[in-house]
């Protein structure tokens, strides 16, 4: 009996949970009449959506603030069957995906040409912006808050004022904080009262805005009959040196910013160079294959990706192992078929490994046609973290350079802290001593150079979200990656971290000046010329064995 | 240790062969051309004298790399920087033969200056429209860049696989200078559209023929002089230099000269092949520079067999012509063919072709 009511409980819990997830009918009357509203709509003229609207963000549904933001992004649309009006969550694909504007829940998806925007003009944007903006005000994410007081300070009438002031009485987050204090600044700029001008001021001078920048420079201009904008002395005066200090930060910053690029780039280098390290600094193998190897772990990506399709954001976690795999085993074929009979002619191997190479491209061609194949980036790579206003890194290039950071990391751990890397070192110093020891040098070999290739298919996995996937892609950062480890010093990791690091700083420091190509050039030939000075690179190898090669 | 040619080989039997086969291709050309109707079946289209030019054009290019790969150790992985500044050379002056027949009709200015709107000629397009100037420019410019690349990195003692990458550098930094616009080489179109050299019509078979019977003629002479260097007392040293290069200095030869000069030859026999090449294919631009094309080149010899210079030139062209039979027959094959071939070849023919047949010969 007891049984039997229990499971008849689990059974009307069910049920209950399963009508959660249908469509649900029966609305309360907030729903009705905020649906209403809504539906006035599909028919009205410009300056009627804007009363709308108003109406709507008055209603206080809970809703409001998603179909403003639709209404703003041109993603609220009317299905052409039953005039039914639903959000879409992206414009850009077909089928479009219904939401449902009243419990905002998905309600599949339908063709894009059954569907009619309901549109919106300049005015209404304006309006709508507004609107959406004093809601955000409220919001309990931080970048949403943000984003509104920036929207609110481009049209700072009394009420939005008086709405900053209201906010400024609770907010706690400091860069908010910031950002209105800036707003309230800018309004009293405007002020009748000098002294509350010089405050303003003051606060303004420490924003790293080029808008406030900008502001505060028009204190400084000549009206047509040439008296000052701004009657004050004083107060033109503190403009001028809030100026030159903003502007002063702001170079400070730019600076900071194109350094960062410079890291970014340096580390992409690094990590395409640091399997090639491994295999030709290490083992005197130049292989060609390298970009090839890279490619491949690339392509991992994209297929690990196409095989998980609902969890982009794992499947790139999980393609870095893969790819080490598919990369590092290719790696060991062709060291067990090929290099092994090539030890000691270098130039023999860099053609056998040519010959590799293109024989994968063409495998890649064969398999994957030679178009190039898209790899999403996961949502958590994508968008920029924004320190202020005047300095902002993007986070696939921070996710770069940490990773290489790791990359580094466990190569070094690998090298320093392990049997193989003991043996790989004890093989590289000396071949003949390390076999009387008892190593098993061929094992070493093939090992290594799985190793080298492996960590090649680990850079495929970075390259894959910030280039195309295609066929070609390993050819076009061999140049580059040789580029490093001869820079650094062949068989000397740090070396080429140091080396890669240094090479993408040079490069984006002189991009500004003479533009990406020539900085390119200047790189390669500021390499030429050092290779004169340092033949064997910033961190020469030392000893009896580096004569021999 | 592999065994390369050494200078105590004497007599040059492969070399006597393939120069009688070199006249014999420069004669029946033309004649099979010109001689033989359309209708016949031993007919010479003028799409293959341009190809026959265009493989020797290669082999002169190949043997280029052999004199200093196979006799002097020097592995250049730009050479083909060489070629193409050759390339570049001839092109300005066909460009300025265009003169005013040009899409734009511009008497002086080539279409893409007008296209960019540049008023006047860069001073380093002056002197072009003459041919001899060409001529001289397309020895120079090679030449010197030869010549002060080599000096400093030889004087620095730059050597193996650092310097085959640093060459690999300076193809690269060319490739990448020459396809902007603003350096005044046509960006990345290059030159093409040609009408006529020294008067005659580019597109006449006749032209054509001439232009082979030419390169033939300028690859039998490198030929010869190539293989008159290495046999002489210079060529010793170079091979010295190859095998032992601390022994040869400490014997007292000044290695970085004869590396310098012999490097500085090889990059000139590779830019008249350029400029030969130019007139006979019609277009010149970057992609030429791209360091993979000189990857290739040193592959050509490898195949054809390294150290004896007319291997070199056999390999070019067998292996040009199976690019050209497998991309049109085959195109899916071809680099699964040429990447085998690679392997193969370096691990089971490590004397190229022409040692698989000397040793047939010998046996």
């Amino acid at each position: 009996m007891r049984h039997l009511s229990s499971g008849g409980l689990w059974l009307f819990m069910l049920l209950l949970a399963l009508g959660g997830l249908l469509p649900v009918e029966a609305q309360s009357p907030k729903d009705a009449a905020f649906l209403s509203t809504l539906n006035e709509l599909r028919d009205a003229s410009y300056s009627d959506k804007a009363s709308i609207a108003e109406r709507l963000s008055e209603s206080g549904h809970p809703s409001v603030r998603a179909v403003l933001t639709a209404l703003l992004e041109d993603r609220l649309y009317v299905r052409n069957g039953d005039q039914k009006i639903f959000i879409v969550r992206t414009t850009d694909a077909d089928p479009l995906t219904l939401v449902d504007p009243v419990s905002l829940k998905s309600v599949g998806s339908v063709a894009a040409d059954s569907m009619t925007l309901v549109g919106t003009n300049n005015g209404l944007r304006h309006t709508l912006r507004m609107t959406v903006a004093h809601f955000s005000l409220g919001s309990s994410d931080t970048d949403a808050r943000l984003d509104a007081v920036h929207e609110m300070s481009l049209s700072l009438d009394d009420e939005t004022v008086a709405l900053l002031h209201k906010r400024l009485e609770v907010e706690t987050n400091s860069r908010v904080r910031k950002a209105i204090d800036t707003a309230l600044a800018l309004a009293a700029l405007d002020g009748p009262d000098g002294s509350g001008r010089l405050t303003a001021i003051a606060t303004l001078s420490k924003s790293e805005s080029q808008d406030v920048r900008n502001r505060l420079a028009l204190l400084l201009d000549k009206s047509p009959d040439g008296s000052f904008v701004e009657g004050d002395p004083g107060v033109r005066t503190a403009a001028a040196s809030a100026v030159a200090s903003i502007d002063r930060w702001r170079n400070f910053y730019s600076g900071i910013q194109t350094l960062f690029f410079g890291l970014s780039l340096g580390s992409v280098l690094v990590l395409i160079a640091i399997g090639l390290a491994i295999t030709f600094g290490v083992m005197g193998v130049i292989n060609m294959a390298h970009g090839e190897l890279m490619m491949l772990g690339a392509y991992t990506t994209y297929v690990v990706q196409t095989a998980m399709p609902g969890h982009i954001g794992i499947s790139i976690l999980v393609a870095i192992p893969a790819a080490f795999i598919v990369s590092g085993l290719m790696g060991v074929l062709m060291e067990r078929t090929i290099i092994r009979h090539l030890y000691g002619r270098p130039l023999e191997t860099l053609l056998a490994t040519f010959g590799v190479s293109l024989l994968l491209q063409q495998m890649v061609r064969s398999i994957f046609t030679a178009l190039n194949r898209s790899v999403v980036t996961p949502d958590w790579m994508s968008g920029e973290l924004k320190l202020n206003d005047a300095l902002s890194v993007t986070y696939n290039r921070l996710y770069i350079v940490i990773f290489t950071l790791i990359v580094f990391s466990v190569i070094m751990a690998v090298f320093k802290r392990t049997r193989l890397g003991l043996d790989i070192r004890a093989v590289s110093q000396n071949r003949a001593m390390a076999k009387a020891m008892g190593i098993r040098t061929e094992w070493v070999d093939a090992m290594t150079f799985g190793l080298g290739a492996g960590i090649a298919g680990v850079a495929g996995v970075a390259l894959s979200q910030l280039t195309n996937v295609g066929p070609d892609l390993g050819q076009s950062y061999i140049i580059d990656s040789f580029m490093v480890v001869v820079f650094g010093g062949v068989g000397n990791l740090w070396g080429s971290l140091i080396g890669g690091i240094s090479m993408g700083v040079i490069n984006k420091l002189l991009e500004p000046w003479v533009g990406a190509v020539l900085a390119k050039i200047f790189v390669l030939v500021a390499l030429i010329l050092f290779i004169q000075v340092r033949p064997r690179g910033l961190f020469p190898p030392r000893g009896r064995a580096s004569e021999d090669k | 240790m592999e065994t390369l040619w050494s200078p105590t080989k004497t007599g040059d039997t492969g070399g006597k062969w393939f120069l009688r086969i070199l006249a014999l291709v420069a004669i029946a050309a033309p004649i099979l051309n010109q001689g033989v109707p359309a209708s016949s079946a031993f007919h010479l289209s003028a799409y293959g004298i341009t190809l026959i030019g265009k493989y020797l054009c290669y082999g002169m290019l190949a043997l280029a790399v052999d004199l200093i790969w196979g006799y002097c150790g020097i592995l250049s992985l730009g050479h083909t920087a060489f070629f193409s500044l050759g390339g570049y050379a001839i092109g300005m002056y066909l460009m300025r033969q265009i003169g005013p027949r040009g899409v734009y009709g511009d008497p002086i200015l080539p279409d893409f200056m007008v296209f960019l709107n540049w008023k006047s000629l860069p001073w380093f397009w002056h002197g072009f429209n003459h041919f001899p100037f060409a001529v001289l420019m397309m020895v120079l410019a090679p030449g010197l860049l030869a010549l002060v690349f080599g000096w400093f990195a030889f004087r620095s003692r730059v050597t193996g696989v650092y310097f085959s990458i640093i060459t690999q550098a300076l193809t690269y930094a060319l490739m990448l200078a020459f396809f902007r616009n603003d350096m005044g080489f046509g960006g990345n179109n290059g030159f093409t559209d040609f009408k006529d050299i020294l008067g005659f019509d580019l597109h006449s078979d006749l032209t054509r023929i001439v232009l082979l019977v030419i390169t033939a003629a300028m690859l039998a002479g490198t030929y010869m002089a190539c293989r008159a260097i290495v046999e002489s007392r210079a060529g010793r040293v170079l091979h010295a230099i190859r095998d032992a290069e601390s022994r040869t200095r400490f014997l007292g030869y000044p290695v970085e000269s004869f590396k310098v000069w012999v490097f500085v030859f090889s990059a000139v026999i590779a830019g008249i092949a350029g400029a030969l090449y130019v007139p006979q294919i019609g277009i010149i631009n970057p992609s030429e520079f791209a360091p993979i094309n000189s990857i290739e080149v040193v592959i050509w010899v490898a195949v054809g067999g390294r150290g004896t210079l007319y291997g070199a030139i056999v390999g070019a062209v067998l292996v040009n012509y199976a690019k050209t039979y497998l991309t049109g027959a085959f195109p899916e094959v071809w680099l699964y063919a040429l990447g085998a071939l690679f392997v193969l070849v370096t691990l089971f023919l490590p004397r190229g072709i022409i040692g698989l047949v000397q040793a047939r010969v010998k046996t």
